[in-house]
Formats: structure tokens, sequence, C-alpha cells
């Protein structure tokens, strides 16, 4: 009886096991094409998908920042502005969770972008960041040309941001956090001001450095 | 006429304890009316700054866990809720600089959100009742 009860729970503890291991992919966003192209003189088709283009911001320390600083990085991407008064502090406080987890972790950056760079200058995004407890290289508050930083948010991270008089603050924008692999796709998208789907932000890129098998895009 | 004399002090006695329970349980019946009506505004409009637990962001906002800044501060408290605050201030002995943007609330919102406040987060500095927080606000600066 002890010995079937013992078995029992051997297996309960497997699958348990199995069913924690199952879920190490994480879903590929954006469109995506099927490329056919001749190697060798055989046909083959690849998948191509959509990854975020080319990009030039400056960072808090008046450092100019580019899509190749990214590379090879998994990185969190949002939109803020730092008088923002609804969401802001919220998706500040979350993202402080995620950049005290990997602070320390060279393949890890987060770039926090402002939709309002006519206020948010380099010495206002280093004051921020300064007040905020955030130093090193980890965490990039970006400022760039409005019409770059909206058409990146719509086009590429699929966040909705604009200029809007009546909101509070006088802009409305989407409180998203967006996850991008090493090969600069989108992998998820995690509403910041929820702790919750926050928790899940920290665990998948976890997952994402331990993603190994997939091939570099061409 | 001595039987009369004690009946006479024992009803007084009882009157008065009764006056006395009464008034106390009107009084924490207001209190929990303003302390949970005051948790839902502060749900609305504090807590995405000053966070669920008060403890605020960083040096960026500070906490609501002050009892001695918010004693010696109670009469401005109302002014600072509906019109904003602006200019330095040092919390728990932390320097903060910042602009609280101005929360349109009533009166009434406003006394029952700083009764919450005065009674979370650490701080045991009862009731603010709408007729202070009225009087307050005709001494706004």
């Amino acid at each position: 009886m002890r010995n079937l009860v013992f078995g029992l729970l051997f297996i309960a503890a497997l699958s348990a096991c199995k069913s924690n291991e199952s879920k190490t992919t994480l879903p590929i966003f954006g469109t995506r094409q099927a490329l056919t192209k001749i190697v060798d003189g055989k046909s083959v088709t690849d998948t191509v998908y959509q990854t975020i283009p080319k990009f030039k911001f400056v960072n808090q320390y008046g450092d100019s920042i580019s899509n190749k600083n990214l590379d090879g990085k998994i990185y969190v991407a949002d939109f803020f502005f730092t008088t923002c008064p609804s969401i802001c502090p919220q998706m500040a406080r979350n993202m402080l969770k995620v950049y005290g987890t990997y602070k320390n972790s060279a393949d890890v950056r987060i770039l926090s972008h402002s939709i309002d760079p006519k206020h948010d200058s380099v010495p206002v995004l280093k004051k921020y960041a300064d007040k905020l407890g955030v130093s090193g290289n980890t965490w990039w508050f970006l400022q760039g040309k409005k019409e770059d930083v909206y058409s990146i948010a719509e086009k590429s991270y699929l966040v909705a941001v604009k200029q809007d008089s009546s909101a509070a603050g006088g802009y409305v924008h989407q409180g998203y956090f967006v996850l991008v692999d090493q090969q600069k796709r989108v992998r998820g998208a995690y509403d910041g001001t929820d702790a919750k789907q926050v928790d899940q932000l920290i665990a998948d890129i976890k997952t994402l450095q331990a993603e190994v098998s997939s091939k570099p895009i061409q | 006429m001595k039987y009369s004399r004690i009946f006479a002090a024992i009803s007084t006695l009882s009157i008065a304890t009764l006056l006395i329970v009464s008034c106390e349980s009107n009084t924490s019946l207001e209190f929990k009316r303003y302390y949970s009506e005051g948790a839902e505004v502060y749900q609305t409009r504090c807590q995405n700054c000053h966070g669920n637990d008060g403890a605020g962001l960083s040096a960026l906002i500070p906490a609501l866990n002050d009892s001695t800044f918010l004693k010696k501060n109670k009469s401005s408290l109302a002014c600072a809720i509906r019109y904003g605050m602006k200019g330095a201030i040092t919390i728990n002995g932390k320097a903060y600089n910042e602009n609280m943007p101005a929360a349109e609330l009533a009166p009434m919102e406003i006394a029952q959100v700083i009764t919450y406040m005065n009674n979370s987060f650490g701080n045991q500095l009862g009731i603010v009742n709408m007729d202070e927080v009225e009087a307050d606000l005709k001494n706004c600066k």
C-alpha cells in the first residue's frame, strides 16, 4: 500500500516537472513571410519574421543608441514621459522590478522611449533616472525625433501613442512592456501596470535567455 | 427620599453612559464610512503614483507614511490634494521636489481620502471630516 502511494506521488511529481518544462517557447508576433531561395540549386523555403527596424535615439547619458547596440540582446521596450501623471509611475514601479532582476545580466536591456521629446531632454531624462535609482547601462531612457518615436511605437512595437490635449498630461499612450528577442522579433507584450503580467515578463526573459536553438535571421 | 436620590444618581449615570456609548459608536461608524469610501477614492485617484501600499516611488514620489509630516501639515492636506503641490518637501528625512497634479475631488471625497491615508500605511491619526476640509479649503494659498 505504502509503495503504491509513493509510486503515485513519484508519477505525480514527474508529470508536474513535465508540464513545467513543456512551456519553453514564446510566440513570435508580427507578420511573417515565406521566402523561397535557391540554395545549392535547390529551392528552400524559409520563414521571415517581422523585426524591429533600424533606429537611432539618444540615451540619458547623451550617448547615441541604435539598433546595433541591441544586437544579440533581449530587451524590453516601453513608452512614457517624465511628467506623466497617469499610468507611468505604476509602469516605472513595475519596470524597476525587471531592472532589479536583470541589471547584472549583460544580455538584457530596457528601453524607455519618451513620447514628449520636447520636454524630456537628455538632462531631464538623466535626472529622472537618477531619482528612480537607475544607473549603469541596463536601462536606457531615450529621446528621439517625435515622428521616429511615434512611428516605431505604432508600426514596430504595436503600441498606440498620440498627443491629446484633453488627456491628463497631454498624451495618451498604452502601458505595454514589449519583449524583443535577440533577433529583434517581438515575443510578448505585457500590461506594464499589472504586477502579475510583469512577473510573467520577468519569467519570459529567462525563457528567452535559455532559447538557443533558433537560427539567426539573414 | 434616600431611594429617589439613589435612583436619580443611577439613572443619570446610565443616561450618561448611554450617551457616551452611542457617541462612540456614532464616531466609529462615521470613521468606518469615511475610511472605506476613502479607500476607493485612493485606489482610483492616488494609487497609480503613491502605490497600493503608499510607499511612493524611489526619490520621485514620496511615501504617505510620515505621520509627523501629516500631523504637522494637517490643515494644508486638503489644499494640496485639491490644487496640487509644488516645491521642496522632506518626507521621512528624504528630499522630494516634483509636482503633484491637482485632483478635482469634492470636499467629501477629500475628507474621505485623507481619513483613509491618515489611518493606513502605519498612520493612526483619526478622522478628518467634511467640515474641517471645507474650512481648510477656504485658506488655500
